[in-house]
């Protein structure tokens, strides 16, 4: 199966060097109204017979599946419980209708035309989506960067006569006024935040979800990832949706089902600033319509570029051949809930972990990332104070897009442009985050005018730190590139061994702790290490033989520049273990957790013992807590309340973790 | 010569040559009924005497002591003469191809598809459409021929390895057996696309060494005894119609093979009216059972695709099915009383009771042990007065999901007729193209009318509609009723009747679908059936899914056209149904199109399982699906069979190496 992952990965991400068509331009040339009125005329699933919003949502209220577990909630009487599940089957139920898909072609075609220079599409990828759909039920599995991803897939199909997708959303986006009705028209479903163990709830919804992809009335598009990711990162994947979409399959009632990951990348993301403000711990704004208007200033900026690049169609049934034995589910109705074993709940996993992956694989990475990541290496006081030397920063961002090309990453470095150009225009889109001048580059950092007091030095760390944090989201865009090869660069600077397999040992190690932190399809830990050394001798870096990996003078700024780079990864995992460790009490609440760590933080910031601020945020703490309870080192005992396996916390992993 | 299909209502001596042979098809006069079975009968009669002069006597061993072993026989014993089957098989059968020598598929000089001979009703008739359908379906085309080796050549088969020591003893008992090559080669095998394709390319594996054709239970006695003395192989051989690599030698064994060839064994021992139960020698074959209980005003009703050739015995050993089993019951159903002669001498029970509680039903290790236990040598089975009445039709259905929810309604009410069948809609074209020339204008025009009718005014798309043919059997009226209670369920579902014929010819085309596999493998064209039993929810998934896998593997494995893969539904159950799969496809541009072959069967039984479907319906295991036992009737299943065939044939006498 590895040569399998290793084919998707390597072909869902087409040809190295592929035509995008910039889709905007077109738009400029031809009138909005022409354009929404355009007709539609796609072609749908072969296998499907039409069926409109009330046959689909008879067919799931009617289900054999549903009645059965309606007949099981006990406590009140069937008709009752029947009316629950049509009441969240309304709230629910997306309505999608050619009328409002055209009011909002018009709209979002407006806005984007507003907000972006250019977005750019792989056509190809389109074509095979084309021929895709008519083939077997599709799922359009896009990455979640920013709400401006919501509609940009459906925006993209209508433009080019593909049936448009049904999408999972989140409820709160359904309770916006008039917005909320607009979205659910343009195809959108919503689902509640907290299912929690409510059972009639997951079974409307995994009926309401399995009986799309089973009848192929439409492509379901939906984020593997969860939520939109605050951190620009990949998020660890979700299974619980990919599971009731995955399951039509395992169950036999269809043949095949087609998984298209699609890659959005932003030059600039619309929110940016919000995102660092959350993980602070500033709570984000809901979503309302007003919030929306208000947004409205944003549209007086320029975000650059944006990048859809819709990667190769992934059969499930190739995917999935010789990982698992469909015939478990034949002597169960299946209509019958059915705990699936262990071996198809690893298979769900791989599947969504390699999605994640070939999004990642299929992101195009802006000079401004390789800056992002550049500019973090630099001690902090250089950054807010006297500022980064211009033209150092230059040549070493081209040395970087260069080890980027090594990694095969795929950049999206403007052509025929001198480099000096690519540079300061970069810095100028990104205004908010920095500013050059006098040949060098700051960091701005939002003063709050209102306020006259000055900053206590507290304040002042949490000021610097929601610039930093916009920095870090960016250089986390370019982060899947280096991971492997980077932490291949850390278990040689922290062991010294020159022995492959001590290095491997305690790359599986790292890998293990940062399975929250960084993408790694499971079970493949013997084909990351590979690839890591593989790249690492590709540019020169390290010298492989059959036993051992000796690190080349040539390489040392490669893997310095690696080792750095997950450096933050390194300490904030560290201070968290060592808080745990010292900290006396056994049990714990996360509400006391959080901000006990980020005040331990800011003072080890403040001292000067610290060197980064990410352990601030919110994502890595929840991260280092989710990786602690995978590994067994603490344990929920119930919502919010943790306690923690001393011996474990206590020995082997912060024992094994590295000090540095 | 004018032929149309007479339509078989009223019929009172229908009997099942009347589908099968023109000289039973005189229903066009339905009331003389009397007058033509006359006329069938004395040209059966003449038929078989000129059958047994050219007879001729099997290496000077003339079987005169069998005449003795038939003398024991009782009075009932009157019509040995007029039997289908002689030892010399070769004398009226194909050595590399199904069936009668002087029936085959051809294309006549004019290029128009002709059936020749003079046995079935399609017998010398021009099929019009049955070209232009092969070359559309699979690309096929007359200049590109692919022709069998003409005659068997004796050279190519390895002489045989002869235990000097049986084949003494086998002498003086006098029971008549042989070491001709052509004998030996004819019992090699059964039908399976593979052995045919190879005797075609004059390929000669592993033959048996000596066939033996015992006349009576005794003789099979002394052949078990001798064989266990002197250590030889024995592989029973009934009607030689296997699809399931039953009767191929296992390469591995180096005793010297005889196969016991039952075909002598061919009486009707007695016919018990009180009981309505008939005692039978196992050999007899199919339509030589049906014909002389018919004789009698009797018939047991159980009529298997290929009751031309296959034999009792042969139905026991595999758990055979017939058409007609919704009235009749399968084998299992129809069996009374089992003798079988094993290595620990003869099992059978004491008594004749209809049913017994006497622990687990020894009748079922017997019953489907393929030959691995020993030779069954009489049966008693149940037989019943002949039907009064005979009516086929059709309903045709807009699609096939229709079609299914139809047979599923008749499941469920219990009303199946003697046969219902739904033919997916590339078997309805497929039917169509094996229309005979019309003879009239005023059918034609009719057809016409039909088509018009059901495509244009009904609005049933060409390429979707389906058919459902079925057979009544009965009293005239309730018969009536019967037809009127399936054609209103029917109704229900979108189906509207499309007359006798189409049903009719349904049938017919059972019978010579094997003949035109034939002519097929003329053309570059190879195919097979298979097929399995699945519960009701999962007949439609199992059916779109298995054709999807065909139609896929065939493309992977570089098949240069689409293959044809097809299915119908032949037999209803509460529980569910049999679904028959056809799969052919034109193999020109592949070098071993055998194997292509076999791995798509294989992707294609994979797919089965997957789904839910049962390994077998009715073929049985054979060689061909023995891998997949252990996970079909677990281990412990397994070791159950294994400890039986331990106890019963220690020594592996039984050694054709099927099922386990």
């Amino acid at each position: 199966t590895s040569v399998v992952v290793l084919v998707v990965l390597r072909t869902a991400s087409l040809k190295d060097e592929e035509e995008f068509t910039d889709i905007l331009e077109e738009r400029r040339r031809t009138t909005d109204l022409g354009y929404a009125l355009r007709t539609f005329n796609p072609q749908p699933y072969k296998g499907a017979p039409y069926s409109s919003t009330s046959d689909l949502k008879k067919a799931v209220l009617e289900s054999q599946y549903l009645r059965y577990i309606i007949a099981l909630e006990t406590g009140s009487s069937v008709e009752k419980v029947r009316q629950e599940a049509r009441g969240i089957l309304e709230e629910m139920s997306h309505n999608l209708q050619l009328g409002f898909i055209r009011l909002m072609a018009y709209t979002v075609n407006k806005v984007f035309k507003r907000l972006f220079r250019s977005i750019y599409v792989n056509m190809e990828g389109l074509n095979m989506l084309q021929q895709a759909i008519q083939e077997s039920p599709v799922i359009l599995m896009p990455n979640h960067r920013s709400y401006v991803d919501f509609l940009i897939v459906s925006f993209i199909l209508f433009t080019y006569d593909i049936p448009i997708p049904v999408i999972a959303a989140g409820i709160p986006l359904a309770s916006m006024k008039v917005v909320g009705e607009i979205l659910r028209r343009s195809g959108a479903f919503f689902i509640r935040r907290a299912i929690g163990s409510d059972k009639l709830y997951w079974a409307v919804l995994s009926e309401y979800v399995r009986t799309i992809v089973r009848t192929g009335c439409a492509p379901l598009e939906f984020y593997v990832e969860g939520f939109r990711s605050r951190t620009l990162k990949s998020v660890v994947p979700k299974l619980g949706m990919m599971d009731m979409v995955l399951e039509p399959y395992f169950k036999g009632e269809v043949f095949d089902i087609t998984l298209v990951p699609i890659s959005i990348s932003y030059d600039r993301v619309v929110e940016e600033s919000l995102l660092a403000l959350e993980l602070l711990g500033v709570p984000k704004p809901k979503e309302s319509t007003t919030g929306l208007f208000k947004a409205s200033r944003v549209l007086q900026e320029d975000y650059g570029c944006m990048h859809v690049n819709f990667g190769r169609p992934l059969s499930v049934r190739q995917l999935c051949e010789g990982k698992i034995n469909r015939s478990e589910y034949n002597l169960i109705p299946r209509d019958l809930p059915q705990r699936p074993s262990t071996e198809i709940q690893d298979c769900v996993n791989w599947v969504a972990h390699l999605i994640v992956r070939t999004q990642e694989e299929g992101s195009l990475i802006s000079p401004w990332s390789l800056m992002a990541c550049l500019l973090l290496q630099a001690p902090i006081t250089t950054l807010t104070e006297e500022g980064l030397q211009w033209h150092g920063l230059t040549e070493k961002t081209l040395w970087l897009r260069k080890l980027v090309l090594d990694f095969r990453g795929r950049l999206n470095w403007p052509a025929h442009t001198p480099d000096s150009d690519v540079m300061s225009s970069t810095v100028a889109l990104h205004h908010s985050i920095v500013h050059h001048k006098a040949g060098r580059v700051c960091l701005v950092q939002d003063g709050d005018p209102a306020s006259q007091d000055p900053l206590s030095p507290e304040e002042g760390v949490m000021r610097t730190a929601a610039a930093v944090l916009m920095l870090v989201s960016y250089r986390n865009q370019a982060l899947h590139v280096f991971v492997r090869p980077g932490i291949l660069a850390t278990a040689i600077h922290i062991t010294k061994s020159t022995q492959k397999d001590e290095l491997f040992s305690f790359f599986c190690f790292l890998r293990d702790v940062f399975a929250n932190e960084f993408i790694f399809i499971p079970g493949r830990a013997s084909q990351d290490f590979d690839e890591a050394c593989s790249l690492l001798q590709k540019c020169g870096a390290v010298h492989m033989s059959e036993q051992e990996v000796t690190v080349l003078e040539t390489g040392l700024e490669v893997l310095s520049f690696l080792q750095k780079l997950l450096q933050p990864f390194l300490d904030s995992y560290q201070l968290i273990f060592r808080y745990l460790c010292e900290n006396g009490a056994h049990v714990f609440t996360e509400k006391q957790f959080l901000p006990a760590v980020q005040n331990l933080a800011t003072k080890l910031i403040l001292s000067g013992d610290l060197h980064t601020f990410e352990v601030l945020s919110s994502d890595t703490q929840k991260n280092v807590l989710s990786a602690l309870r995978r590994l067994e080192a603490v344990t929920k005992l119930r919502a919010g309340l943790y306690i923690t396996q001393k011996e474990l916390l206590g020995g082997s992993i912060p024992t094994r973790f590295p000090l540095c | 010569m004018c032929h149309t299909f007479p339509a078989l209502t009223s019929d009172r001596s229908s009997r099942i040559c009347s589908l099968l042979y023109k000289h039973g098809s005189s229903m066009a006069s339905n009331s003389s009924g009397s007058d033509s079975s006359d006329r069938q009968r004395i040209a059966q009669q003449r038929l078989s005497v000129i059958a047994g002069h050219l007879q001729r006597p099997v290496e000077g061993n003339s079987g005169i002591l069998a005449a003795e072993c038939k003398a024991q026989g009782d009075k009932l014993d009157v019509s040995s003469e007029r039997r289908t089957v002689p030892r010399r098989r070769q004398e009226i059968m194909k050595w590399n191809g199904w069936g009668y020598s002087d029936s085959k598929f051809l294309y006549n000089k004019k290029g128009q598809a002709e059936f020749t001979g003079k046995r079935y009703r399609l017998s010398g008739m021009i099929i019009p459409g049955l070209r232009e359908w092969m070359e559309s379906t699979f690309g096929a085309n007359l200049q590109h021929k692919t022709p069998a080796a003409p005659i068997l050549n004796s050279s190519a088969v390895q002489p045989p390895t002869l235990n000097e020591a049986f084949l003494k003893e086998l002498k003086s008992t006098g029971i008549p057996f042989s070491h001709d090559a052509e004998d030996r080669v004819f019992r090699s095998h059964g039908h399976c696309l593979h052995e045919i394709f190879a005797l075609r390319e004059g390929k000669i594996g592993r033959v048996p060494d000596l066939v033996v054709w015992p006349n009576c239970h005794n003789d099979v006695v002394k052949i078990v005894e001798l064989a266990c003395k002197h250590n030889v192989c024995l592989m029973p051989y009934g009607g030689g119609t296997s699809v399931s690599s039953a009767l191929e030698c296992p390469p591995e064994e180096t005793r010297s093979i005889v196969s016991l060839d039952t075909s002598q064994m061919n009486r009707i021992l007695w016919i018990d009216e009180k009981n309505l139960t008939a005692h039978v020698e196992a050999g007899i074959v199919g339509q030589d059972l049906e014909r002389l209980l018919n004789e009698s005003g009797y018939c047991t009703g159980h009529e298997p695709d290929s009751m031309e050739f296959s034999s009792l015995g042969g139905w026991v050993a595999t758990r055979a099915s017939g058409m007609k089993k919704n009235i009749y019951g399968n084998i299992e159903d129809l069996v009374v009383h089992i003798k079988m002669v094993t290595p620990q001498g003869v099992i059978e029970k004491s008594c004749q009771g209809p049913r017994m509680s006497t622990g687990p039903d020894v009748h079922h290790f017997i019953m489907g042990s393929e030959g691995t236990l020993g030779v069954v040598t009489e049966v008693t089975m149940k037989i019943r007065p002949m039907p009064e009445y005979q009516k086929y039709g059709s309903v045709v259905f807009p699609n096939f999901e229709m079609g299914v929810a139809c047979l599923r309604e008749v499941a469920r009410q219990r009303c199946a007729p003697a046969s219902i069948r739904l033919m997916d809609n590339e078997q309805f074209k497929f039917g169509h193209a094996l229309k005979p020339q019309v003879s009239s204008i005023f059918t034609s025009f009719l057809d016409g009318l039909k088509k018009f009718y059901i495509t244009k005014f009904k609005g049933f798309d060409p390429n979707r509609l389906c058919v459902a043919t079925l057979l009544f059997e009965g009293d005239r009226e309730k018969v009536l009723q019967h037809e009127k209670q399936v054609y209103d369920i029917a109704a229900k579902f979108g189906g509207l009747a499309a007359g006798e014929d189409n049903g009719q010819r349904g049938y017919m085309l059972t019978f010579v679908i094997a003949y035109l596999r034939d002519l097929g493998m003329d053309y570059y064209v190879i195919g097979e059936s298979f097929e399995t039993s699945v519960p009701w929810d999962r007949v439609l998934d199992i059916c779109r899914n298995v054709k999807a896998r065909i139609v896929r593997e065939c493309k992977d494995k570089g098949v240069q056209f689409p293959p044809l893969s097809t299915c119908r539904v032949t037999q209803t159950y509460d529980a569910g149904a049999c679904v028959y799969f056809y799969f052919a496809f034109n193999y020109r541009g592949l070098s071993d199109p055998v194997h292509v072959y076999e791995q798509v069967e294989h992707a294609a039984r994979e797919e089965i399982l997957a789904n839910g479907g049962s390994l077998s319906h009715h073929h049985g295991v054979g060689k061909l699906r023995k891998e997949w036992m252990r996970e079909t009737i677990s281990s412990v299943g397994m070791g159950m069979l294994k400890s039986v065939k331990d106890y019963v044939d220690p020594n592996n006498i039984f050694g054709n190496r099927n099922l386990l």
